[in-house]
C-alpha cells in the first residue's frame, strides 16, 4: 500500500491546499457560521433599533416623514428646555430612592426568608405576588388607593380621626413623587428579595458555622460572609433594577401621565409623549438617547464597583 | 308614510326602532346605487375609539354587520381608548402596514396628510346631500383643498352642573359669563359644594376648559399665520381668571385625567364641572343615581370678555389610510355611516354623547326627547378648531397632544411659575413646534 501510495504521489504531487480548502475545514469558520443566527438576531432587534433610534435623534423626523439631518439641534433644544431638566431631575430622584429602598427592603426580606419558620415555602411564594400581578393591573389599584376622593387611606386615616380632609397623594408634587416611588418599591421588591434569596442558599453553612465558633456576632456574620458572598448576585440584581427603574414607563404613564405639573413625569414617559402623541420622532429619540450615559453609568457602577472583589481575584 | 329622504331625515329616531331588517333593506339597495363599489374580494379592518356609552357601540356594530350582509366586504373593528388611537395610526402610517382604516381625535389625519386616501368625492357627496357640514368639522378635515378625513361627529366638553347646588347658591340659571361662573364657583365652595375642572394631563376634559379659558380672554396660541402669540397681557388674563378658578375648585384636580371629574361627580364630590353627557347617562343607567341624574342639567360654555363661545370640543374624524389596498370599499363604507338611516339611529344611541356635523341632522329627535339633551346638539357649530386662529394641522396637533398651553396653566395654578414665566415657557415650546 505504500508503495502505490508513494508512486501515485511520484507521478501528481498533491496540490497546494487553496484557501478555501483551509476554510473549509477552519474551526474558526465553521463557529462564525454558528454564530450567524445569533448575531443576525442581536442586529435586526438590538443593534438595529438601538442605532436608528440614536440616528433618529439627529433628525427632525415626524412621523410618517423620515426627515432631515440637524445635527444637535434637538440636543440644544434640550439643554435649554427647563421641562427636560426637571424630568432628568425626576428620573434621577425617582430612581435613586427607589432602587435603595427596594434593596435594602429586599435584602431584609431575603435574610428573612432565608431563616427557618413555619410555612417557608408558602410565604417565599405570597412574597412574588406583587412581582407577577401584571404591571398595569397593580397601577389601577395604587390609582384608586391614590384618588383624592376615593382613596382607602385617606378613608382609613378619616375614619380612625387622624385627619380631617382626604390626603392629596397625586395633586401635590411631593405627594405625587413619593406615592410613585413607594408604588414601584412595592412592586420591584419580590425580584430584590427572591434573586438574594436565591444568593444566600448558595452560602455554605458551613462558614458561618466556622465563624460562630470563632465567636463571630450576627453583624460579623453578615458584613464579614454574607455580604461579601453576595455581591456578586447583588451587582446582578442591582443593575437590573436600576434599568427596570430608570427606564419605568406604565406605572407613570397610569397613574399620573407625568403630573401633576410634569412633577412625575420620567424621560420615558416625555419621550413617548413628544415623540408619539406629539408626533416629533426626532426629539423624542433625543430624550430617549439621553438616557443611555445615565445608564451606562448605572451598569459601570455597579459592575466595577460592586464587583470590585471578583475583579482583585482575577 | 312616505319614506322620502326628507322624510327619512326628519324621522331618524323612528327608523333607529326599525333597525334590523329594515336596516339591512336599505344596506342592500344603497350598495346596488352608491356611487362607490368595493374591489372584489374587499376586507377591512378599523381601529376605532372605545365607546363611552355601549348602545352607541350595539348600534355600531349592527350598522357594519349591514354593510357587509350587503357588500360582502368584511370589516374588523379594533377598540383603543380614544388617546391611543393616535399613536397607533401613528405607527401604520410610520410603516405603510396596519389598519386601513382609522377612527380618532381632533387633527389626527393632518398628523400624515401624505398618507390618507382624498376622500373629497366622499365628503361633497355627503355634504351636498345632508344640508352642508359645519365650519369646524371642514377645517379639521381639509388640507390643501383636498379631504383626508371625514368629520363623523363631535363629543360635546360642556358644563354639568347640580341644580339644587345652583339654587343654593343664589342662582336662577347656570352662569352664561365667565365673570358670572366665577361668583357662582365662589358661592358653591361656599355651601360646600365645589365643582372641579381637569388640570392633569386630561386630553379630552382638561384641554377643552383650558382652550377655552384662553380664548375667552382673547388669548391665542398662535395668529392666522401661525406666529406664536401665547406670551401677551390676554393670555395673562386668562391665567389669573384659571387662578381664581381653581382657587374655588375640589382639591386635587391637577392631577385629574379624563375620568376623575366623573367619578367625583357621581359621588356628590363636586357640583359643576365640564364632560360630555356621559355623566348624566351613567346616573341614568344607574339605579342608584337615578336622583344626581333628575337634579343635574347642562349648559354651554360661560362667554368670556371676546363676547361669543370660545368652546373647543372633541371631533372624531375617520380616516383611510394610503396604504390599503380597498380604497373604494373605505370610501364606500365611510359614505355608508353617515346615511340618514344609519346615521340617524346610531346618533340617537349615543344618548346625546355624539354630535353631527352635517346640518341635516340637527332635527334628530334625539335633541329635544329630553331637554337636558338639547345643549349637545350645537357643539359641532359652537366648536373652534384646536388650532385657535392658525392651521389646524399637525403643529397644532402637536401643541395639544404635547399639553403645552394645559401645563402652562397648571405651572401658574399651582404656583410653580408666574404668569410671565409660564408663559415664557410655553412660547418657547410653541415656538419650535410652529418654526
Amino acid at each position: 500500500m505504500a508503495d502505490i501510495a508513494m508512486r501515485a504521489g511520484a507521478k501528481a504531487p498533491p496540490r497546494e491546499p487553496t484557501a478555501w480548502d483551509r476554510l473549509k475545514v477552519n474551526r474558526n469558520w465553521l463557529g462564525f457560521w454558528f454564530m450567524v443566527p445569533a448575531m443576525a438576531f442581536l442586529i435586526l432587534f438590538l443593534a438595529y433599533p438601538l442605532v436608528l433610534g440614536v440616528w433618529l435623534s439627529f433628525t427632525d423626523a415626524r412621523i410618517g416623514r423620515t426627515g432631515n439631518f440637524v445635527g444637535l439641534e434637538n440636543y440644544e433644544w434640550l439643554a435649554e428646555d427647563s421641562n427636560f431638566w426637571l424630568v432628568v431631575f425626576n428620573t434621577v430622584f425617582y430612581t435613586t430612592v427607589a432602587s435603595v429602598a427596594k434593596f435594602a427592603i429586599g435584602l431584609y426580606l431575603a435574610l428573612l426568608l432565608n431563616e427557618r419558620m413555619p410555612f417557608k415555602a408558602m410565604i417565599r411564594a405570597l412574597v412574588l405576588i406583587p412581582f407577577i400581578v401584571p404591571t398595569v393591573l397593580s397601577a389601577i389599584a395604587f390609582w384608586w388607593i391614590y384618588d383624592s376622593n376615593f382613596s382607602i387611606v385617606s378613608w382609613g386615616l378619616r375614619e380612625m380621626g387622624l385627619i380631617e380632609g382626604n390626603i392629596n397623594f397625586l395633586g401635590d408634587v411631593w405627594n405625587a413623587r413619593w406615592s410613585v416611588i413607594f408604588a414601584n418599591v412595592w412592586r420591584g421588591i419580590p425580584f430584590i428579595a427572591i434573586t438574594l434569596l436565591a444568593g444566600l442558599q448558595t452560602v455554605s453553612p458551613s462558614l458561618y458555622e466556622a465563624a460562630t465558633i470563632d465567636g463571630a456576632s450576627s453583624w460579623q456574620r453578615f458584613r464579614y460572609i454574607t455580604y461579601p458572598l453576595l455581591t456578586p448576585i447583588i451587582a446582578v440584581v442591582m443593575t437590573f433594577s436600576v434599568l427596570f427603574t430608570f427606564t419605568d414607563f406604565q406605572l407613570i404613564w397610569v397613574l399620573t401621565r407625568g403630573g401633576p405639573v410634569n412633577a412625575t413625569h420620567l424621560m420615558a414617559t416625555l419621550s413617548y409623549q413628544r415623540a408619539i402623541l406629539g408626533g416629533n420622532l426626532g426629539e423624542g429619540a433625543a430624550i430617549s438617547t439621553a438616557m443611555i450615559p445615565f445608564l451606562l453609568a448605572a451598569i459601570m457602577i455597579s459592575w466595577f464597583g460592586l464587583q470590585r472583589r471578583t475583579w482583585q481575584q482575577g | 308614510m312616505n319614506f322620502d329622504r326628507r322624510s327619512l331625515i326628519k324621522g331618524g329616531a323612528a327608523l333607529g326602532l326599525g333597525a334590523g331588517t329594515g336596516l339591512l333593506d336599505f344596506a342592500k339597495a344603497w350598495a346596488q346605487t352608491a356611487p362607490w363599489k368595493p374591489e372584489a374580494g374587499a376586507q377591512l379592518s378599523m381601529l376605532r375609539w372605545k365607546y363611552f356609552v355601549q348602545s352607541e357601540d350595539d348600534a355600531f356594530v349592527k350598522m357594519i354587520e349591514a354593510f357587509t350582509a350587503a357588500t360582502g366586504v368584511k370589516v374588523q373593528i379594533s377598540r383603543e381608548s380614544y388617546e391611543d388611537v393616535q399613536p397607533k395610526a401613528s405607527v401604520a402610517a410610520n410603516t405603510g402596514a396596519g389598519p386601513d382604516m382609522f377612527w380618532g381625535l381632533y387633527s389626527l389625519p393632518h398628523l400624515f396628510p401624505q398618507k390618507c386616501v382624498d376622500v373629497s368625492d366622499v365628503a361633497d357627496y355627503l355634504g351636498k346631500k345632508y344640508g352642508g357640514w359645519v365650519d369646524s368639522a371642514v377645517q379639521y378635515s381639509q388640507s390643501g383643498g383636498k379631504w383626508i378625513g371625514i368629520p363623523v361627529c363631535y363629543s360635546g366638553n360642556l358644563m354639568n352642573y347640580r341644580v339644587s347646588v345652583m339654587q343654593k347658591a343664589g342662582f336662577k340659571e347656570f352662569p352664561k359669563t365667565t365673570d358670572a361662573f366665577l361668583e357662582y364657583a365662589k358661592a358653591t365652595k361656599a355651601n360646600g359644594s365645589p365643582g372641579g375642572f381637569a388640570l392633569g394631563h386630561a386630553s379630552g376634559d382638561g384641554n377643552g376648559w383650558i382652550y377655552w379659558c384662553l380664548w375667552a380672554f382673547g388669548g391665542q396660541h398662535v395668529d392666522k399665520n401661525d406666529k406664536v402669540t401665547i406670551n401677551s397681557p390676554e393670555t395673562e388674563k386668562a391665567l389669573n381668571y384659571a387662578k381664581a378658578l381653581y382657587d374655588q375648585m375640589v382639591p386635587g384636580t391637577v392631577a385629574w385625567n379624563d375620568s376623575f371629574n366623573n367619578k367625583a361627580f357621581l359621588a356628590n364630590e363636586i357640583s359643576w364641572t365640564n364632560n360630555g353627557i356621559s355623566i348624566y347617562v351613567a346616573a341614568n343607567n344607574d339605579p342608584t343615581k337615578k336622583e344626581i341624574a333628575a337634579d343635574m342639567d347642562h349648559a354651554y360654555m360661560p362667554v368670556g370678555p371676546v363676547g361669543k363661545p370660545t368652546e373647543l370640543h372633541l371631533m372624531y374624524p375617520v380616516l383611510a389610510m394610503s396604504h390599503t389596498k380597498y380604497p373604494m370599499a373605505c370610501k364606500a363604507l365611510m359614505a355608508f355611516m353617515l346615511e340618514a338611516q344609519n346615521f340617524n339611529p346610531w346618533i340617537e344611541s349615543a344618548r346625546g354623547y355624539l354630535t353631527h356635523c352635517l346640518n341635516a341632522y340637527d332635527s334628530n329627535p334625539v335633541w329635544t326627547a329630553d331637554p337636558k339633551r338639547t345643549v349637545y346638539r350645537d357643539v359641532a357649530k359652537r366648536s373652534l378648531t384646536a388650532g385657535g386662529q392658525g392651521s389646524v394641522g399637525e403643529k397644532a396637533a402637536a401643541a395639544i397632544a404635547d399639553f403645552v398651553i394645559l401645563d402652562m396653566f397648571a405651572s401658574f395654578c399651582t404656583g410653580r411659575d408666574d404668569a410671565k414665566s409660564a408663559m415664557r415657557v410655553a412660547e418657547r415650546q410653541l415656538t419650535r413646534i410652529y418654526r
